[in-house]
């Protein structure tokens, strides 16, 4: 507050503020663009009232009448608009988080492999970037779209690479262990231990600063994390039947799918996308001054403490900035999904303008949830970055 | 000197970068305690000679001996030496993310798995002798230049290494820093520590080398007691050199 008042007096007068003539195009900007909106609104109010559409969000209330093709949600045709468009939201919220995870954990692999030392390995990470950041996102939708369902077979002659897993025009299908009490048990066990890693970590620095010693702490977690759950599930009788999909009259039914729109829709997303992490990977830790790793390996650090201690917390600061665009260009770039088919947000929001009319609320809550899920984005990777900013003179 | 422990060993040791002979037969022995001075004009290859001796460059011909290993591929060896020698750089290269304590702290703690306390004990002495243990907590662009390569040198102390690796320590400082870290350099040299340091800082070789050696084209072309190369250099190509550093 202090602070807030300082500036205002240090900062000096702009000069000419009081001039009369700036005063005037001040206001003659702020009247063309109040009497532009002024002209929108009311135009788009006498044409609702012509064609005697209400406004407002009453419709949220009505019956939608229309069938979604895939929910994470529980909805039926049955439901009001208000259900559809969170069936909708949802949709859009699932294939935007796998695939956020997904390319950020890709792309750091293809861009540390794009300057690894290795010709082959390198070589191949440059023909992935540059081949598919370099076509468009909806062509390539079109063309796994396409692939997944004029190119596999129909379900009475799907391929099976793997025991269990069906490829077919109508999504991928394979099997998952039978529900048994043992995988509750199991996921429990997991969260539970993912809980009790940070107290662990903790104690294993302070043991780490109090005796010196070293512990391979990361090799221990990730032992706790697939040990725990592993035994738990032994205990609780090692169940492994598996729920395996069959062919029942034209389709599978049974274990687990991916239709072909979803999957089609998340590989683009994720191929695309990760080519781009790829590439701000790779510009971060290029960025890191050759010098510091000198300077660390000098101290006799390992390879993989001179990466830990040195270069990526100063690549981090490189690489926060561009990767939350990222973040934000697939999660806009799942709207694409109307081209394919897959039931998001956006492809539920027209179904519903296209039924009630209600073009402009429809649009208003498009806007509204995008810009949501952007700022929300942004607010978590902004505090990140904050917390990883260098200090500067 | 031959009472002493021999330290570095260079024998018939040549690099070349791409096409260029950087290192041209190169024989030198290091001694326990010896203060030894590299200069020579830019392109010489001294740089890239005592970065041999860490292994930041990679010789490609003849053997390197330090501390009684040899340097070759073996990934353990060359952190076991590179933990025994100690590096300054011209660009310092503290590490801008850490404060000065950690800057100072991170090779003892994760290299010689010293306990924090200790390390951070060990780390404000150093501090203190290099004359900025009031900067422990601020973080490296925060300091200036001169008190950055004296923070540099202090992390590199806090190793307890056997020999210092100097390359053109005060070549990047304005001219009132230099002396403060010569200063630090100065008294390294006294308490006995074995350096190696490329610089054309004459005074310092006078005041402090027990032997100097004139590089150029990657041959050692000269080498003597400071007193005697700086009075009477016996090669014409070292008096050319002289003659253009000294005569301003």
């Amino acid at each position: 507050m202090n602070q807030a008042t300082d500036n205002r007096r240090a900062t000096p007068r702009i000069r000419g503020w009081a001039s009369n003539r700036q005063l005037l195009y001040q206001f003659l900007v702020i009247a063309a663009v109040t009497g532009f909106a002024y002209y929108l609104f009311s135009n788009a109010q006498a044409n609702l009232n012509r064609q005697s559409i209400a406004t407002g969000f009453g419709f949220l209330s009505q019956e939608a009448g229309f069938d979604i093709g895939e929910t994470v949600v529980e909805y039926s045709a049955g439901d009001t608009y208000r259900r559809a468009l969170i069936a909708g939201a949802c949709n859009t919220l699932k294939v935007s988080f796998i695939g956020i995870i997904l390319s950020v954990t890709i792309g750091t692999l293809v861009g540390m492999a794009r300057i690894s030392g290795n010709w082959l390995v390198s070589t191949l990470a440059s023909a992935y970037v540059e081949s598919l950041r370099n076509v468009p996102l909806l062509l390539q939708l079109f063309f796994l779209y396409a692939l997944a369902t004029d190119v596999f077979p129909h379900p009475r002659e799907a391929l099976s690479p793997i025991t269990g897993v069906f490829l077919t025009n109508r999504g991928l299908y394979f099997g998952i262990p039978a529900m048994a009490p043992a995988y509750k048990f199991a996921g429990i066990a997991f969260l539970i231990t993912l809980a009790a890693l940070m107290p662990l970590r903790y104690w294993a620095r302070r043991y780490r600063d109090n005796t010196g010693k070293i512990l391979p702490i990361n090799a221990i977690s990730a032992l706790l994390c697939i040990g725990v759950p592993l035994i738990v599930w032994i205990l609780g009788g090692a169940p492994r039947e598996m729920d395996v999909p069959e062919l029942r009259g034209f389709n599978f039914r049974g274990g687990a799918s991916i239709s072909p729109e979803f999957g089609a829709l998340l590989l683009g997303l994720v191929l695309y996308t990760s080519a781009f992490v790829a590439e701000v990977v790779r510009s971060g830790i290029e960025s890191v001054n050759k010098g510091q790793t000198e300077a660390a390996v000098s101290l006799g650090l390992k390879r993989p403490h001179v990466l830990n201690l040195v270069v990526l917390p100063q690549a981090m600061r490189v690489i926060v900035p561009p990767l939350t665009n990222q973040m934000l260009n697939l999660t806009k770039n799942s709207s694409l999904a109307v081209g394919i088919g897959y039931p998001d947000f956006v492809s539920t929001a027209n179904t519903t303008i296209n039924q009630t009319g209600q073009a402009i609320e429809g649009v208003g809550l498009i806007l509204a949830l995008y810009l949501f899920f952007s700022l929300v984005t942004s607010f978590i990777m902004n505090w990140y970055n904050k917390r990883i900013a260098l200090v500067e003179r | 000197m031959t009472e002493k422990n021999e330290i570095i060993r260079f024998e018939g040791v040549h690099k070349w970068f791409g096409e260029f002979h950087v290192l041209r037969d190169i024989n030198l022995s290091v001694y326990e305690g010896e203060r030894i001075v590299i200069c020579g004009p830019s392109g010489s290859g001294k740089s890239t000679l005592i970065r041999c001796i860490n292994r930041l460059e990679e010789h490609q011909r003849g053997s390197i001996v330090v501390d009684g290993i040899e340097l070759n591929h073996t990934i353990k060896n060359i952190e076991k030496i590179r933990a025994e020698v100690g590096m300054v750089f011209q660009q310092f290269n503290l590490f801008p993310h850490l404060t000065i304590l950690e800057n100072l702290t991170v090779g003892p703690i994760w290299v010689r798995k010293t306990p924090r306390k200790e390390a951070e004990a060990t780390a404000r002495d150093y501090l203190e002798r290099v004359r900025i243990a009031h900067q422990a907590t601020k973080y490296p662009g925060q300091l200036s230049g001169g008190q950055q390569q004296r923070a540099a040198i202090a992390r590199s102390l806090c190793m307890k290494p056997k020999v210092m690796l100097f390359d053109e320590p005060t070549s990047s400082l304005d001219p009132e820093m230099v002396k403060e870290v010569l200063d630090v350099m100065i008294d390294l040299a006294e308490d006995g520590m074995t350096m190696l340091v490329v610089t054309h800082e004459m005074g310092f070789a006078k005041r402090v080398g027990d032997r100097v050696i004139f590089m150029d084209e990657g041959v050692i072309v000269e080498e003597n007691k400071p007193a005697l190369f700086f009075e009477h250099p016996s090669k014409p190509r070292t008096q050319e050199f002289l003659r253009q550093i000294l005569e301003h």
